[in-house]
């Protein structure tokens, strides 16, 4: 069955539809540059409202294996790749892809051109687009695509009531969820800390009545700037002595709580192989990357913070280390989950804190 | 770190004769190597027994030595030509066990030669067999288990420690006569019996068996400051037992999924960690097809053949930048020229599918041992890239129907 890809500036892509073939629906098109790892992928809330383009041809390979989800759900809208393998090798797969994308309704096209589609979104920058069968009514698809918007994505993904991970005697911090990887808890209960996960907009008093030794901030989806009852909580959550450790959006939504600025990159940092640089130790790792947005390094008050990491590919901002004060916050995934596990000395650091 | 510059004068060791098992991709890393060291205004020696290489190309060294590589004709260069160092690591296995010899003997410390790249002890410690076992045991990666026995009890009761299959092998006898694989416990303890019997000294080794088992490989590069990356992975389609020049490879692997690919790649740079590897190397995996368990096959120290496919299938100059490493370059000051604006500390992705495949020249050697086994028969190869791995697998299949069919 044929399918489009409808882009906001009236390209056209076409493929062969997989996964929920009676779905339609717009989506905010990135492309991720992994070449194993697809199902932590689909399944990471950050890409909540996205369709994602893998930019490596093959996927499928190695089928679906429900131990490797990142989170309970596929939260992309919508996935883009070359070839879908048709038979999957290895131990522990349960299913294919296209059944998995079936099962939760979740339309795909194959056979796209991935490759010019990716470099089509390097140079305009990340796109909307449509998914379709049908190019009857190219007038209503662009206005579908035009009124698109990701949004406030963070209530969507985050839970609904604080859910507790491990009992320990040593430590307990709290989760601000705002689309967390599964990986980051078993990051801390593999270190002998307990994880309370909790609403993104849980009230302060709240948070402070569990006890915790710390707060972590997590990754999540969509425009930092739209999370202004996140971002509140922050800055409460600041003025307490708690060591807080921040990723992704977290570190994000931290540098805003502080009246540092963020911004759209032209195409996001989606991808297992980014080096980072801690300019702590002059060492440079390989890190896991899912961003669109990032902290403007100019608008970093050099009294308040000051920037900890870089990328070696762009300069910009990869994480911020703030004054007089137990918190730092990361732009990268230590959580690795796709990708390289180089960093994750970044949760000893913080356990260290607490 | 940037460069040193007390380095002036290197001596660099070529391939030699391009033979079954060692071929002409020597050659693309010592030249590389050699228009690396004279861009950076260095005086370049070079020593190479085959003179139809590029390396010996006029225009590719200050001095080109044609003479047999031995320990010999190696330190007659050296004294007339006193080099401050030496570049040991891009010409295969010839040059590095010739400058292992020149470094153990003193000869090196003597003429105030330096050594390149990798220290000796790291070099040592990847290249001895026991020496590197015992370092992976030092920091708990896992080798392929075996232990020397020299009565029945301790065959069995080291089989229960490390599990069914076993392969059985008797010392001291021609050819592994009396040995085997055991698959039960029965079959072990004729085989052993029987091994112990044959025996010269009653003794056998008993290795756990890997035979099918996946075949992996990571191409890794790490620089003086302790700066890791893996450049690609590879993936046999044959089954351990298969010597890699012989195997169908393909980059990346196709049936690792991001767990059992991160568990290698991190096991892979732990590894050139310890060995403080400053370079490229090569590390090769076994990888139970049932589950997480792995074990380190062995480490080449040095720029391999698989360095070779590696950099073809990235397009990531790995001879290039390992001897800017062996200058005192770390990763993080070594520009990409690809993009001209980054660096080269960063790890390739593809948007393709890399297919190796052997060529054997039976046609030409007619008495040669046509069965596939643990060591390289083929001398030619087909590289390609594609988006798609069956068109890939195909397309090398045809083009070498064609010439020997």
């Amino acid at each position: 069955m044929i399918g489009y890809l409808v882009l906001e500036n009236g390209e056209i892509f076409e493929g062969e539809r997989i996964g929920a073939t009676n779905v339609d629906t717009a989506c905010e098109v990135v492309f991720n540059t992994g070449m194993a790892g697809y199902l932590e992928t689909f399944t990471d809330p950050s890409y909540a409202g996205q369709g994602i383009v893998m930019t490596y041809p093959l996927i499928g390979n190695y089928g679906v294996i429900p131990e490797d989800f990142e989170s309970e759900q596929i939260w992309a809208k919508a996935v883009f790749i070359h070839e879908l393998a048709e038979f999957e090798s290895n131990f522990r797969k349960k299913d294919g892809l296209n059944k998995f994308l079936r099962d939760y309704k979740i339309p795909g096209l194959t056979n796209i051109n991935t490759r010019k589609l990716t470099k089509l979104l390097r140079e305009a920058g990340t796109m909307k687009g449509y998914v379709t069968s049908s190019l009857d009514n190219m007038t209503e698809i662009m206005k579908k695509i035009k009124d698109y918007e990701v949004g406030q994505v963070v209530k969507q993904v985050t839970t609904k009531q604080p859910v507790s991970y491990g009992k320990s005697n040593e430590k307990q911090i709290v989760l601000m969820d705002y689309g967390f990887k599964h990986n980051i808890v078993n990051s801390f209960l593999k270190r002998d800390v307990g994880v309370t996960v909790c609403p993104s907009t849980m009230p302060v008093e709240r948070i402070l009545e569990l006890k915790p030794d710390g707060i972590l901030l997590s990754n999540g989806p969509g425009d930092p700037e739209k999370c202004t009852k996140e971002i509140d909580i922050i800055k409460k959550l600041s003025k307490t002595d708690l060591p807080i450790l921040g990723i992704c959006l977290g570190h994000q939504l931290m540098a805003l709580a502080h009246g540092f600025k963020t911004a759209k990159l032209k195409y996001g940092h989606r991808g297992p192989n980014h080096p980072v640089k801690d300019l702590e130790n002059g060492k440079v790792y390989i890190t896991s990357q899912n961003h669109g947005y990032y902290v403007v390094a100019d608008t970093v008050k050099p009294e308040i913070a000051e920037v900890s990491h870089i990328n070696l590919n762009d300069n910009t901002v990869e994480g911020i280390r703030y004054k007089n004060k137990n918190i730092f916050t990361v732009q990268f995934h230590p959580e690795a989950c796709p990708g390289p596990e180089d960093t994750a000395y970044i949760f000893d650091k913080f356990i260290n804190q607490l | 770190m940037p460069k040193n510059n007390n380095i002036q004068k290197v001596l660099v060791i070529g391939s030699g004769p391009i033979i079954i098992g060692q071929a002409a991709e020597f050659d693309y890393a010592g030249t590389q190597a050699c228009r690396e060291l004279k861009k950076e205004g260095i005086e370049v020696v070079l020593i190479n027994s085959n003179p139809a290489t590029i390396m010996t190309d006029k225009n590719m060294a200050d001095k080109i030595y044609i003479e047999p590589l031995t320990v010999a004709t190696v330190k007659k260069v050296i004294e007339k030509e006193n080099p401050d160092s030496i570049l040991p690591n891009l010409g295969g296995q010839t040059g590095l066990n010739l400058a292992m010899e020149l470094a153990e003997s003193g000869f090196l410390e003597e003429h105030n030669v330096r050594l390149l790249g990798t220290g000796t002890e790291g070099i040592k410690n990847a290249e001895d067999r026991q020496a590197f076992k015992d370092m992976m045991e030092s920091i708990n990666e896992p080798c392929i288990a075996s232990k020397v026995v020299e009565n029945i009890e301790d065959a069995i009761d080291f089989t229960r420690e490390i599990g069914l299959p076993v392969i059985i092998r008797p010392a001291y006898t021609l050819g592994g006569t009396g040995g085997g694989i055991a698959t039960t416990m029965e079959e072990l303890e004729e085989i052993a019996n029987s091994g112990l019997r044959m025996s010269r000294v009653h003794q056998i080794l008993v290795e756990k068996c890997i035979t099918g088992w996946k075949e992996i490989e990571y191409e890794v590069m790490r620089d003086s400051s302790g700066n890791c990356i893996t450049i690609c992975n590879m993936e046999n389609i044959d089954p351990v037992g298969v010597h890699t020049g012989d195997s169908i490879v393909v980059a990346p692997s196709q049936t690792l999924a991001d767990k059992e690919y991160q568990m290698l790649r991190t096991s892979a740079i732990k590894i050139i960690s310890a060995l403080k590897i400053e370079g490229g190397c090569n590390v090769q995996f076994a990888l139970n097809p049932n589950s997480f368990e792995y074990a380190v096959i062995e480490v080449n120290p040095r720029v391999s053949r698989s360095s070779a496919l590696a950099s073809k299938a990235t397009g990531y100059p790995i001879a290039k930048v390992a001897t800017k490493i062996a200058l005192g370059y770390t990763l993080d000051e070594i520009k990409n020229e690809v993009t001209g604006k980054t660096y080269a500390c960063f790890e390739p992705v593809l948007d393709y599918v890399v297919v190796k495949i052997p060529k054997w020249p039976f046609k030409k050697f007619l008495t040669a041992n046509r069965t596939l086994r643990n060591a390289n028969e083929s001398n030619w190869r087909s590289h390609g890239n594609c988006a798609e791995l069956r068109s890939r697998l195909n397309e090398s299949h045809s083009f070498f129907g064609r010439k020997y069919g």
